[in-house]
């Protein structure tokens, strides 16, 4: 599949993650639909990649730190023509390499990922890796909210700073919900910029749900001498009513006419 | 024993630029001439072992063979389930020295006693434990770290042997091998004291006692779960085994022998026998060698 519209990108990456998840009866697919359309502007628009090369070495690299989310990157890696839509199918099935939290085994993934406050200090590492051999290929690291109370994210985000990793972006899904509550109700973590900002990052805060904000805020050339944080205000189960800001669809699949009710209101038939 | 590893690895940087040695803050008036030589193959990490050892992960998943040095706890247990997903789990290159195996630092008391890591480090798959207990051990534990391409786990401690006169060790030898220390005087002995780490001081002390005269000392320097399989043939040539280790009894170097062992199609029964620390060691204080009077280590 060609795709070169972001716009239509993220709405088939929100449609084959429904399929996906309510086929194998998996979770996280309210996450999932929060972080498509940040996937679909970085791989229509910002990323260097050769799908056909996957460990191409001037690639940039990008990492899904909240790696529950998978669904909704494998998704996106097929559409890109990684590998095809058909093996998606196996998501979540005895014996895949899609297992239902990011996997390296499957092409294009750089890292696996599950357990939180993981990602960050692995794209760091990259991140010193190419600075030391002066590359110009660049890291982007897509963490959760909730994930933020991993103390290893600040610990890692403090030698970023301190080594004015300018190669490094780190993305906040900020939608606000966590596992049995909000954010706010759960660790509060605000005032996020100011904390980022604090600790000697170079911060934006865009609607994570707009193409074009995405767009200037994840460019390359919108960068200073230090690792840049995009905070991307989103509503988690984003484009289907039913989901958009309920913490149940943090665990439920949706069923066979949740799915058909869903992928009409994204408005995409497969 | 930090020394001659230090020693060792700036002599290997110098011919490979891949070589990256990231500190927890620690390794004053041990690390400071690597420094010099090749600052940028050298960080400090500060005081995050999580992110160290994450970022080791990162970094050798673009070709660098990289070293995490810190004390042993704190570059284990600390950041273990970076260990486990980021570097076991990826296969990556990634070397974990610790400094102060088992009581090195026992006058600093519980955070700083490492007697639990074999535990921690033998329960991943693609991990090898280097367990040095001399000086040509060190040098061939680095060689074969060298040559390797996966996860590592360097356990030093404090000194070299003192009451070994004639190492009798070749220069080379594979991972999951055992080594010829110290012949008995009975050189028909089916009976042998094998040892892992730096506790072949006090497996020459045993020997020398009329109860273990009768006893060849062998080590273990380099096994994990990748190398059982090898351990048969080895433990069907004796009669009886006593495994010597600083670490607890749980999850540690006997237990390993012991298992296996248990998988082993017997010729001949082998008794194995265990001597390991105390677990009262946990909450308490002092010197190593006081430490292991106190608790009548290899006694």
């Amino acid at each position: 599949m060609n795709i070169n519209s972001s716009v239509l990108l993220s709405k088939y990456i929100k449609a084959y993650t429904l399929k996906m998840v309510s086929k194998a009866k998996a979770s996280h697919v309210g996450g999932g639909l929060s972080i498509s359309d940040i996937l679909a502007v970085l791989y229509n628009n910002i990323l260097y990649f050769d799908s056909q090369k996957p460990l191409l070495e001037n690639r940039d690299r990008f990492i899904l730190s909240k790696g529950h989310c998978c669904a909704a990157l494998y998704a996106t890696l097929a559409l890109k023509n990684f590998f095809t839509l058909r093996d998606l199918n196996s998501f979540a099935q005895f014996g895949s390499n899609f297992m239902s939290h990011a996997s390296h085994k499957v092409k294009g993934v750089e890292f696996s990922t599950g357990s939180l406050g993981h990602g960050l200090p692995y794209a760091v590492g990259k991140a010193v890796a190419a600075k030391s051999r002066n590359k110009k290929w660049e890291v982007f690291v897509l963490l959760s909210d909730g994930e933020l109370n991993e103390g290893s994210n600040w610990e890692a985000t403090l030698f970023a700073s301190h080594h004015n990793l300018n190669n490094l972006t780190i993305i906040v899904d900020y939608n606000k919900l966590q596992s049995l509550t909000t954010v706010e109700k759960t660790i509060k973590i605000e005032p996020l910029k100011d904390k980022f900002e604090a600790f000697g990052c170079y911060v934006s805060e865009v609607n994570g749900h707009d193409h074009e904000e995405l767009k200037n805020s994840l460019s390359k050339t919108n960068k200073k001498n230090s690792p840049k944080v995009i905070i991307a205000h989103t509503v988690k189960g984003k484009g289907v009513s039913f989901m958009e800001n309920r913490i149940e669809w943090h665990y439920k699949s949706p069923d066979e006419d949740q799915l058909e009710m869903a992928l009409n209101e994204i408005g995409v038939i497969l | 024993m930090r020394n001659y590893f230090i020693d060792l690895l700036t002599k290997e940087a110098k011919s490979n630029n891949k070589i990256m040695l990231m500190v927890g803050d620690l390794g004053f008036s041990v690390v400071e001439n690597f420094k010099e030589k090749y600052p940028k193959q050298f960080i400090n990490a500060g005081v995050a072992e999580q992110n160290m050892t994450g970022m080791a992960a990162g970094l050798a998943s673009e070709k660098f063979h990289v070293f995490t040095y810190s004390i042993a706890n704190f570059n284990t247990f600390r950041c273990s389930e970076q260990i486990r997903n980021d570097i076991d789990y990826h296969n990556y290159n990634v070397t974990v020295v610790s400094v102060g195996g088992g009581l090195s630092y026992g006058a600093l008391g519980y955070s700083h006693h490492a007697i639990q890591d074999y535990a921690l480090m033998r329960s991943f798959p693609n991990m090898t434990i280097y367990a040095p207990g001399t000086r040509s051990e060190i040098a061939n534990c680095m060689k074969q770290i060298f040559k390797s391409k996966s996860p590592a786990y360097l356990r030093l401690g404090k000194t070299l042997p003192k009451n070994l006169k004639k190492p009798n060790q070749p220069h080379d030898h594979a991972p999951g091998k055992w080594t010829k220390i110290l012949e008995c005087k009975n050189r028909e002995s089916r009976k042998c004291i094998l040892t892992t780490g730096a506790v072949i001081d006090d497996a020459v002390k045993m020997q020398k006692k009329e109860e273990f005269s009768n006893y060849h000392i062998y080590s273990l320097p380099i096994w994990g779960m990748k190398y059982k399989t090898l351990q048969a043939q080895q433990i069907n040539k004796w009669d009886e085994i006593v495994t010597l280790e600083d670490h607890l009894e749980d999850g540690g170097f006997g237990s390993y022998i012991l298992e296996c062992n248990s998988s082993i199609q017997k010729v001949g029964e082998t008794k194995i026998k265990l001597k390991s620390l105390n677990k009262n060691v946990c909450n308490t204080v002092g010197d190593q060698d006081n430490l292991k009077e106190h608790f009548k280590f290899a006694h």
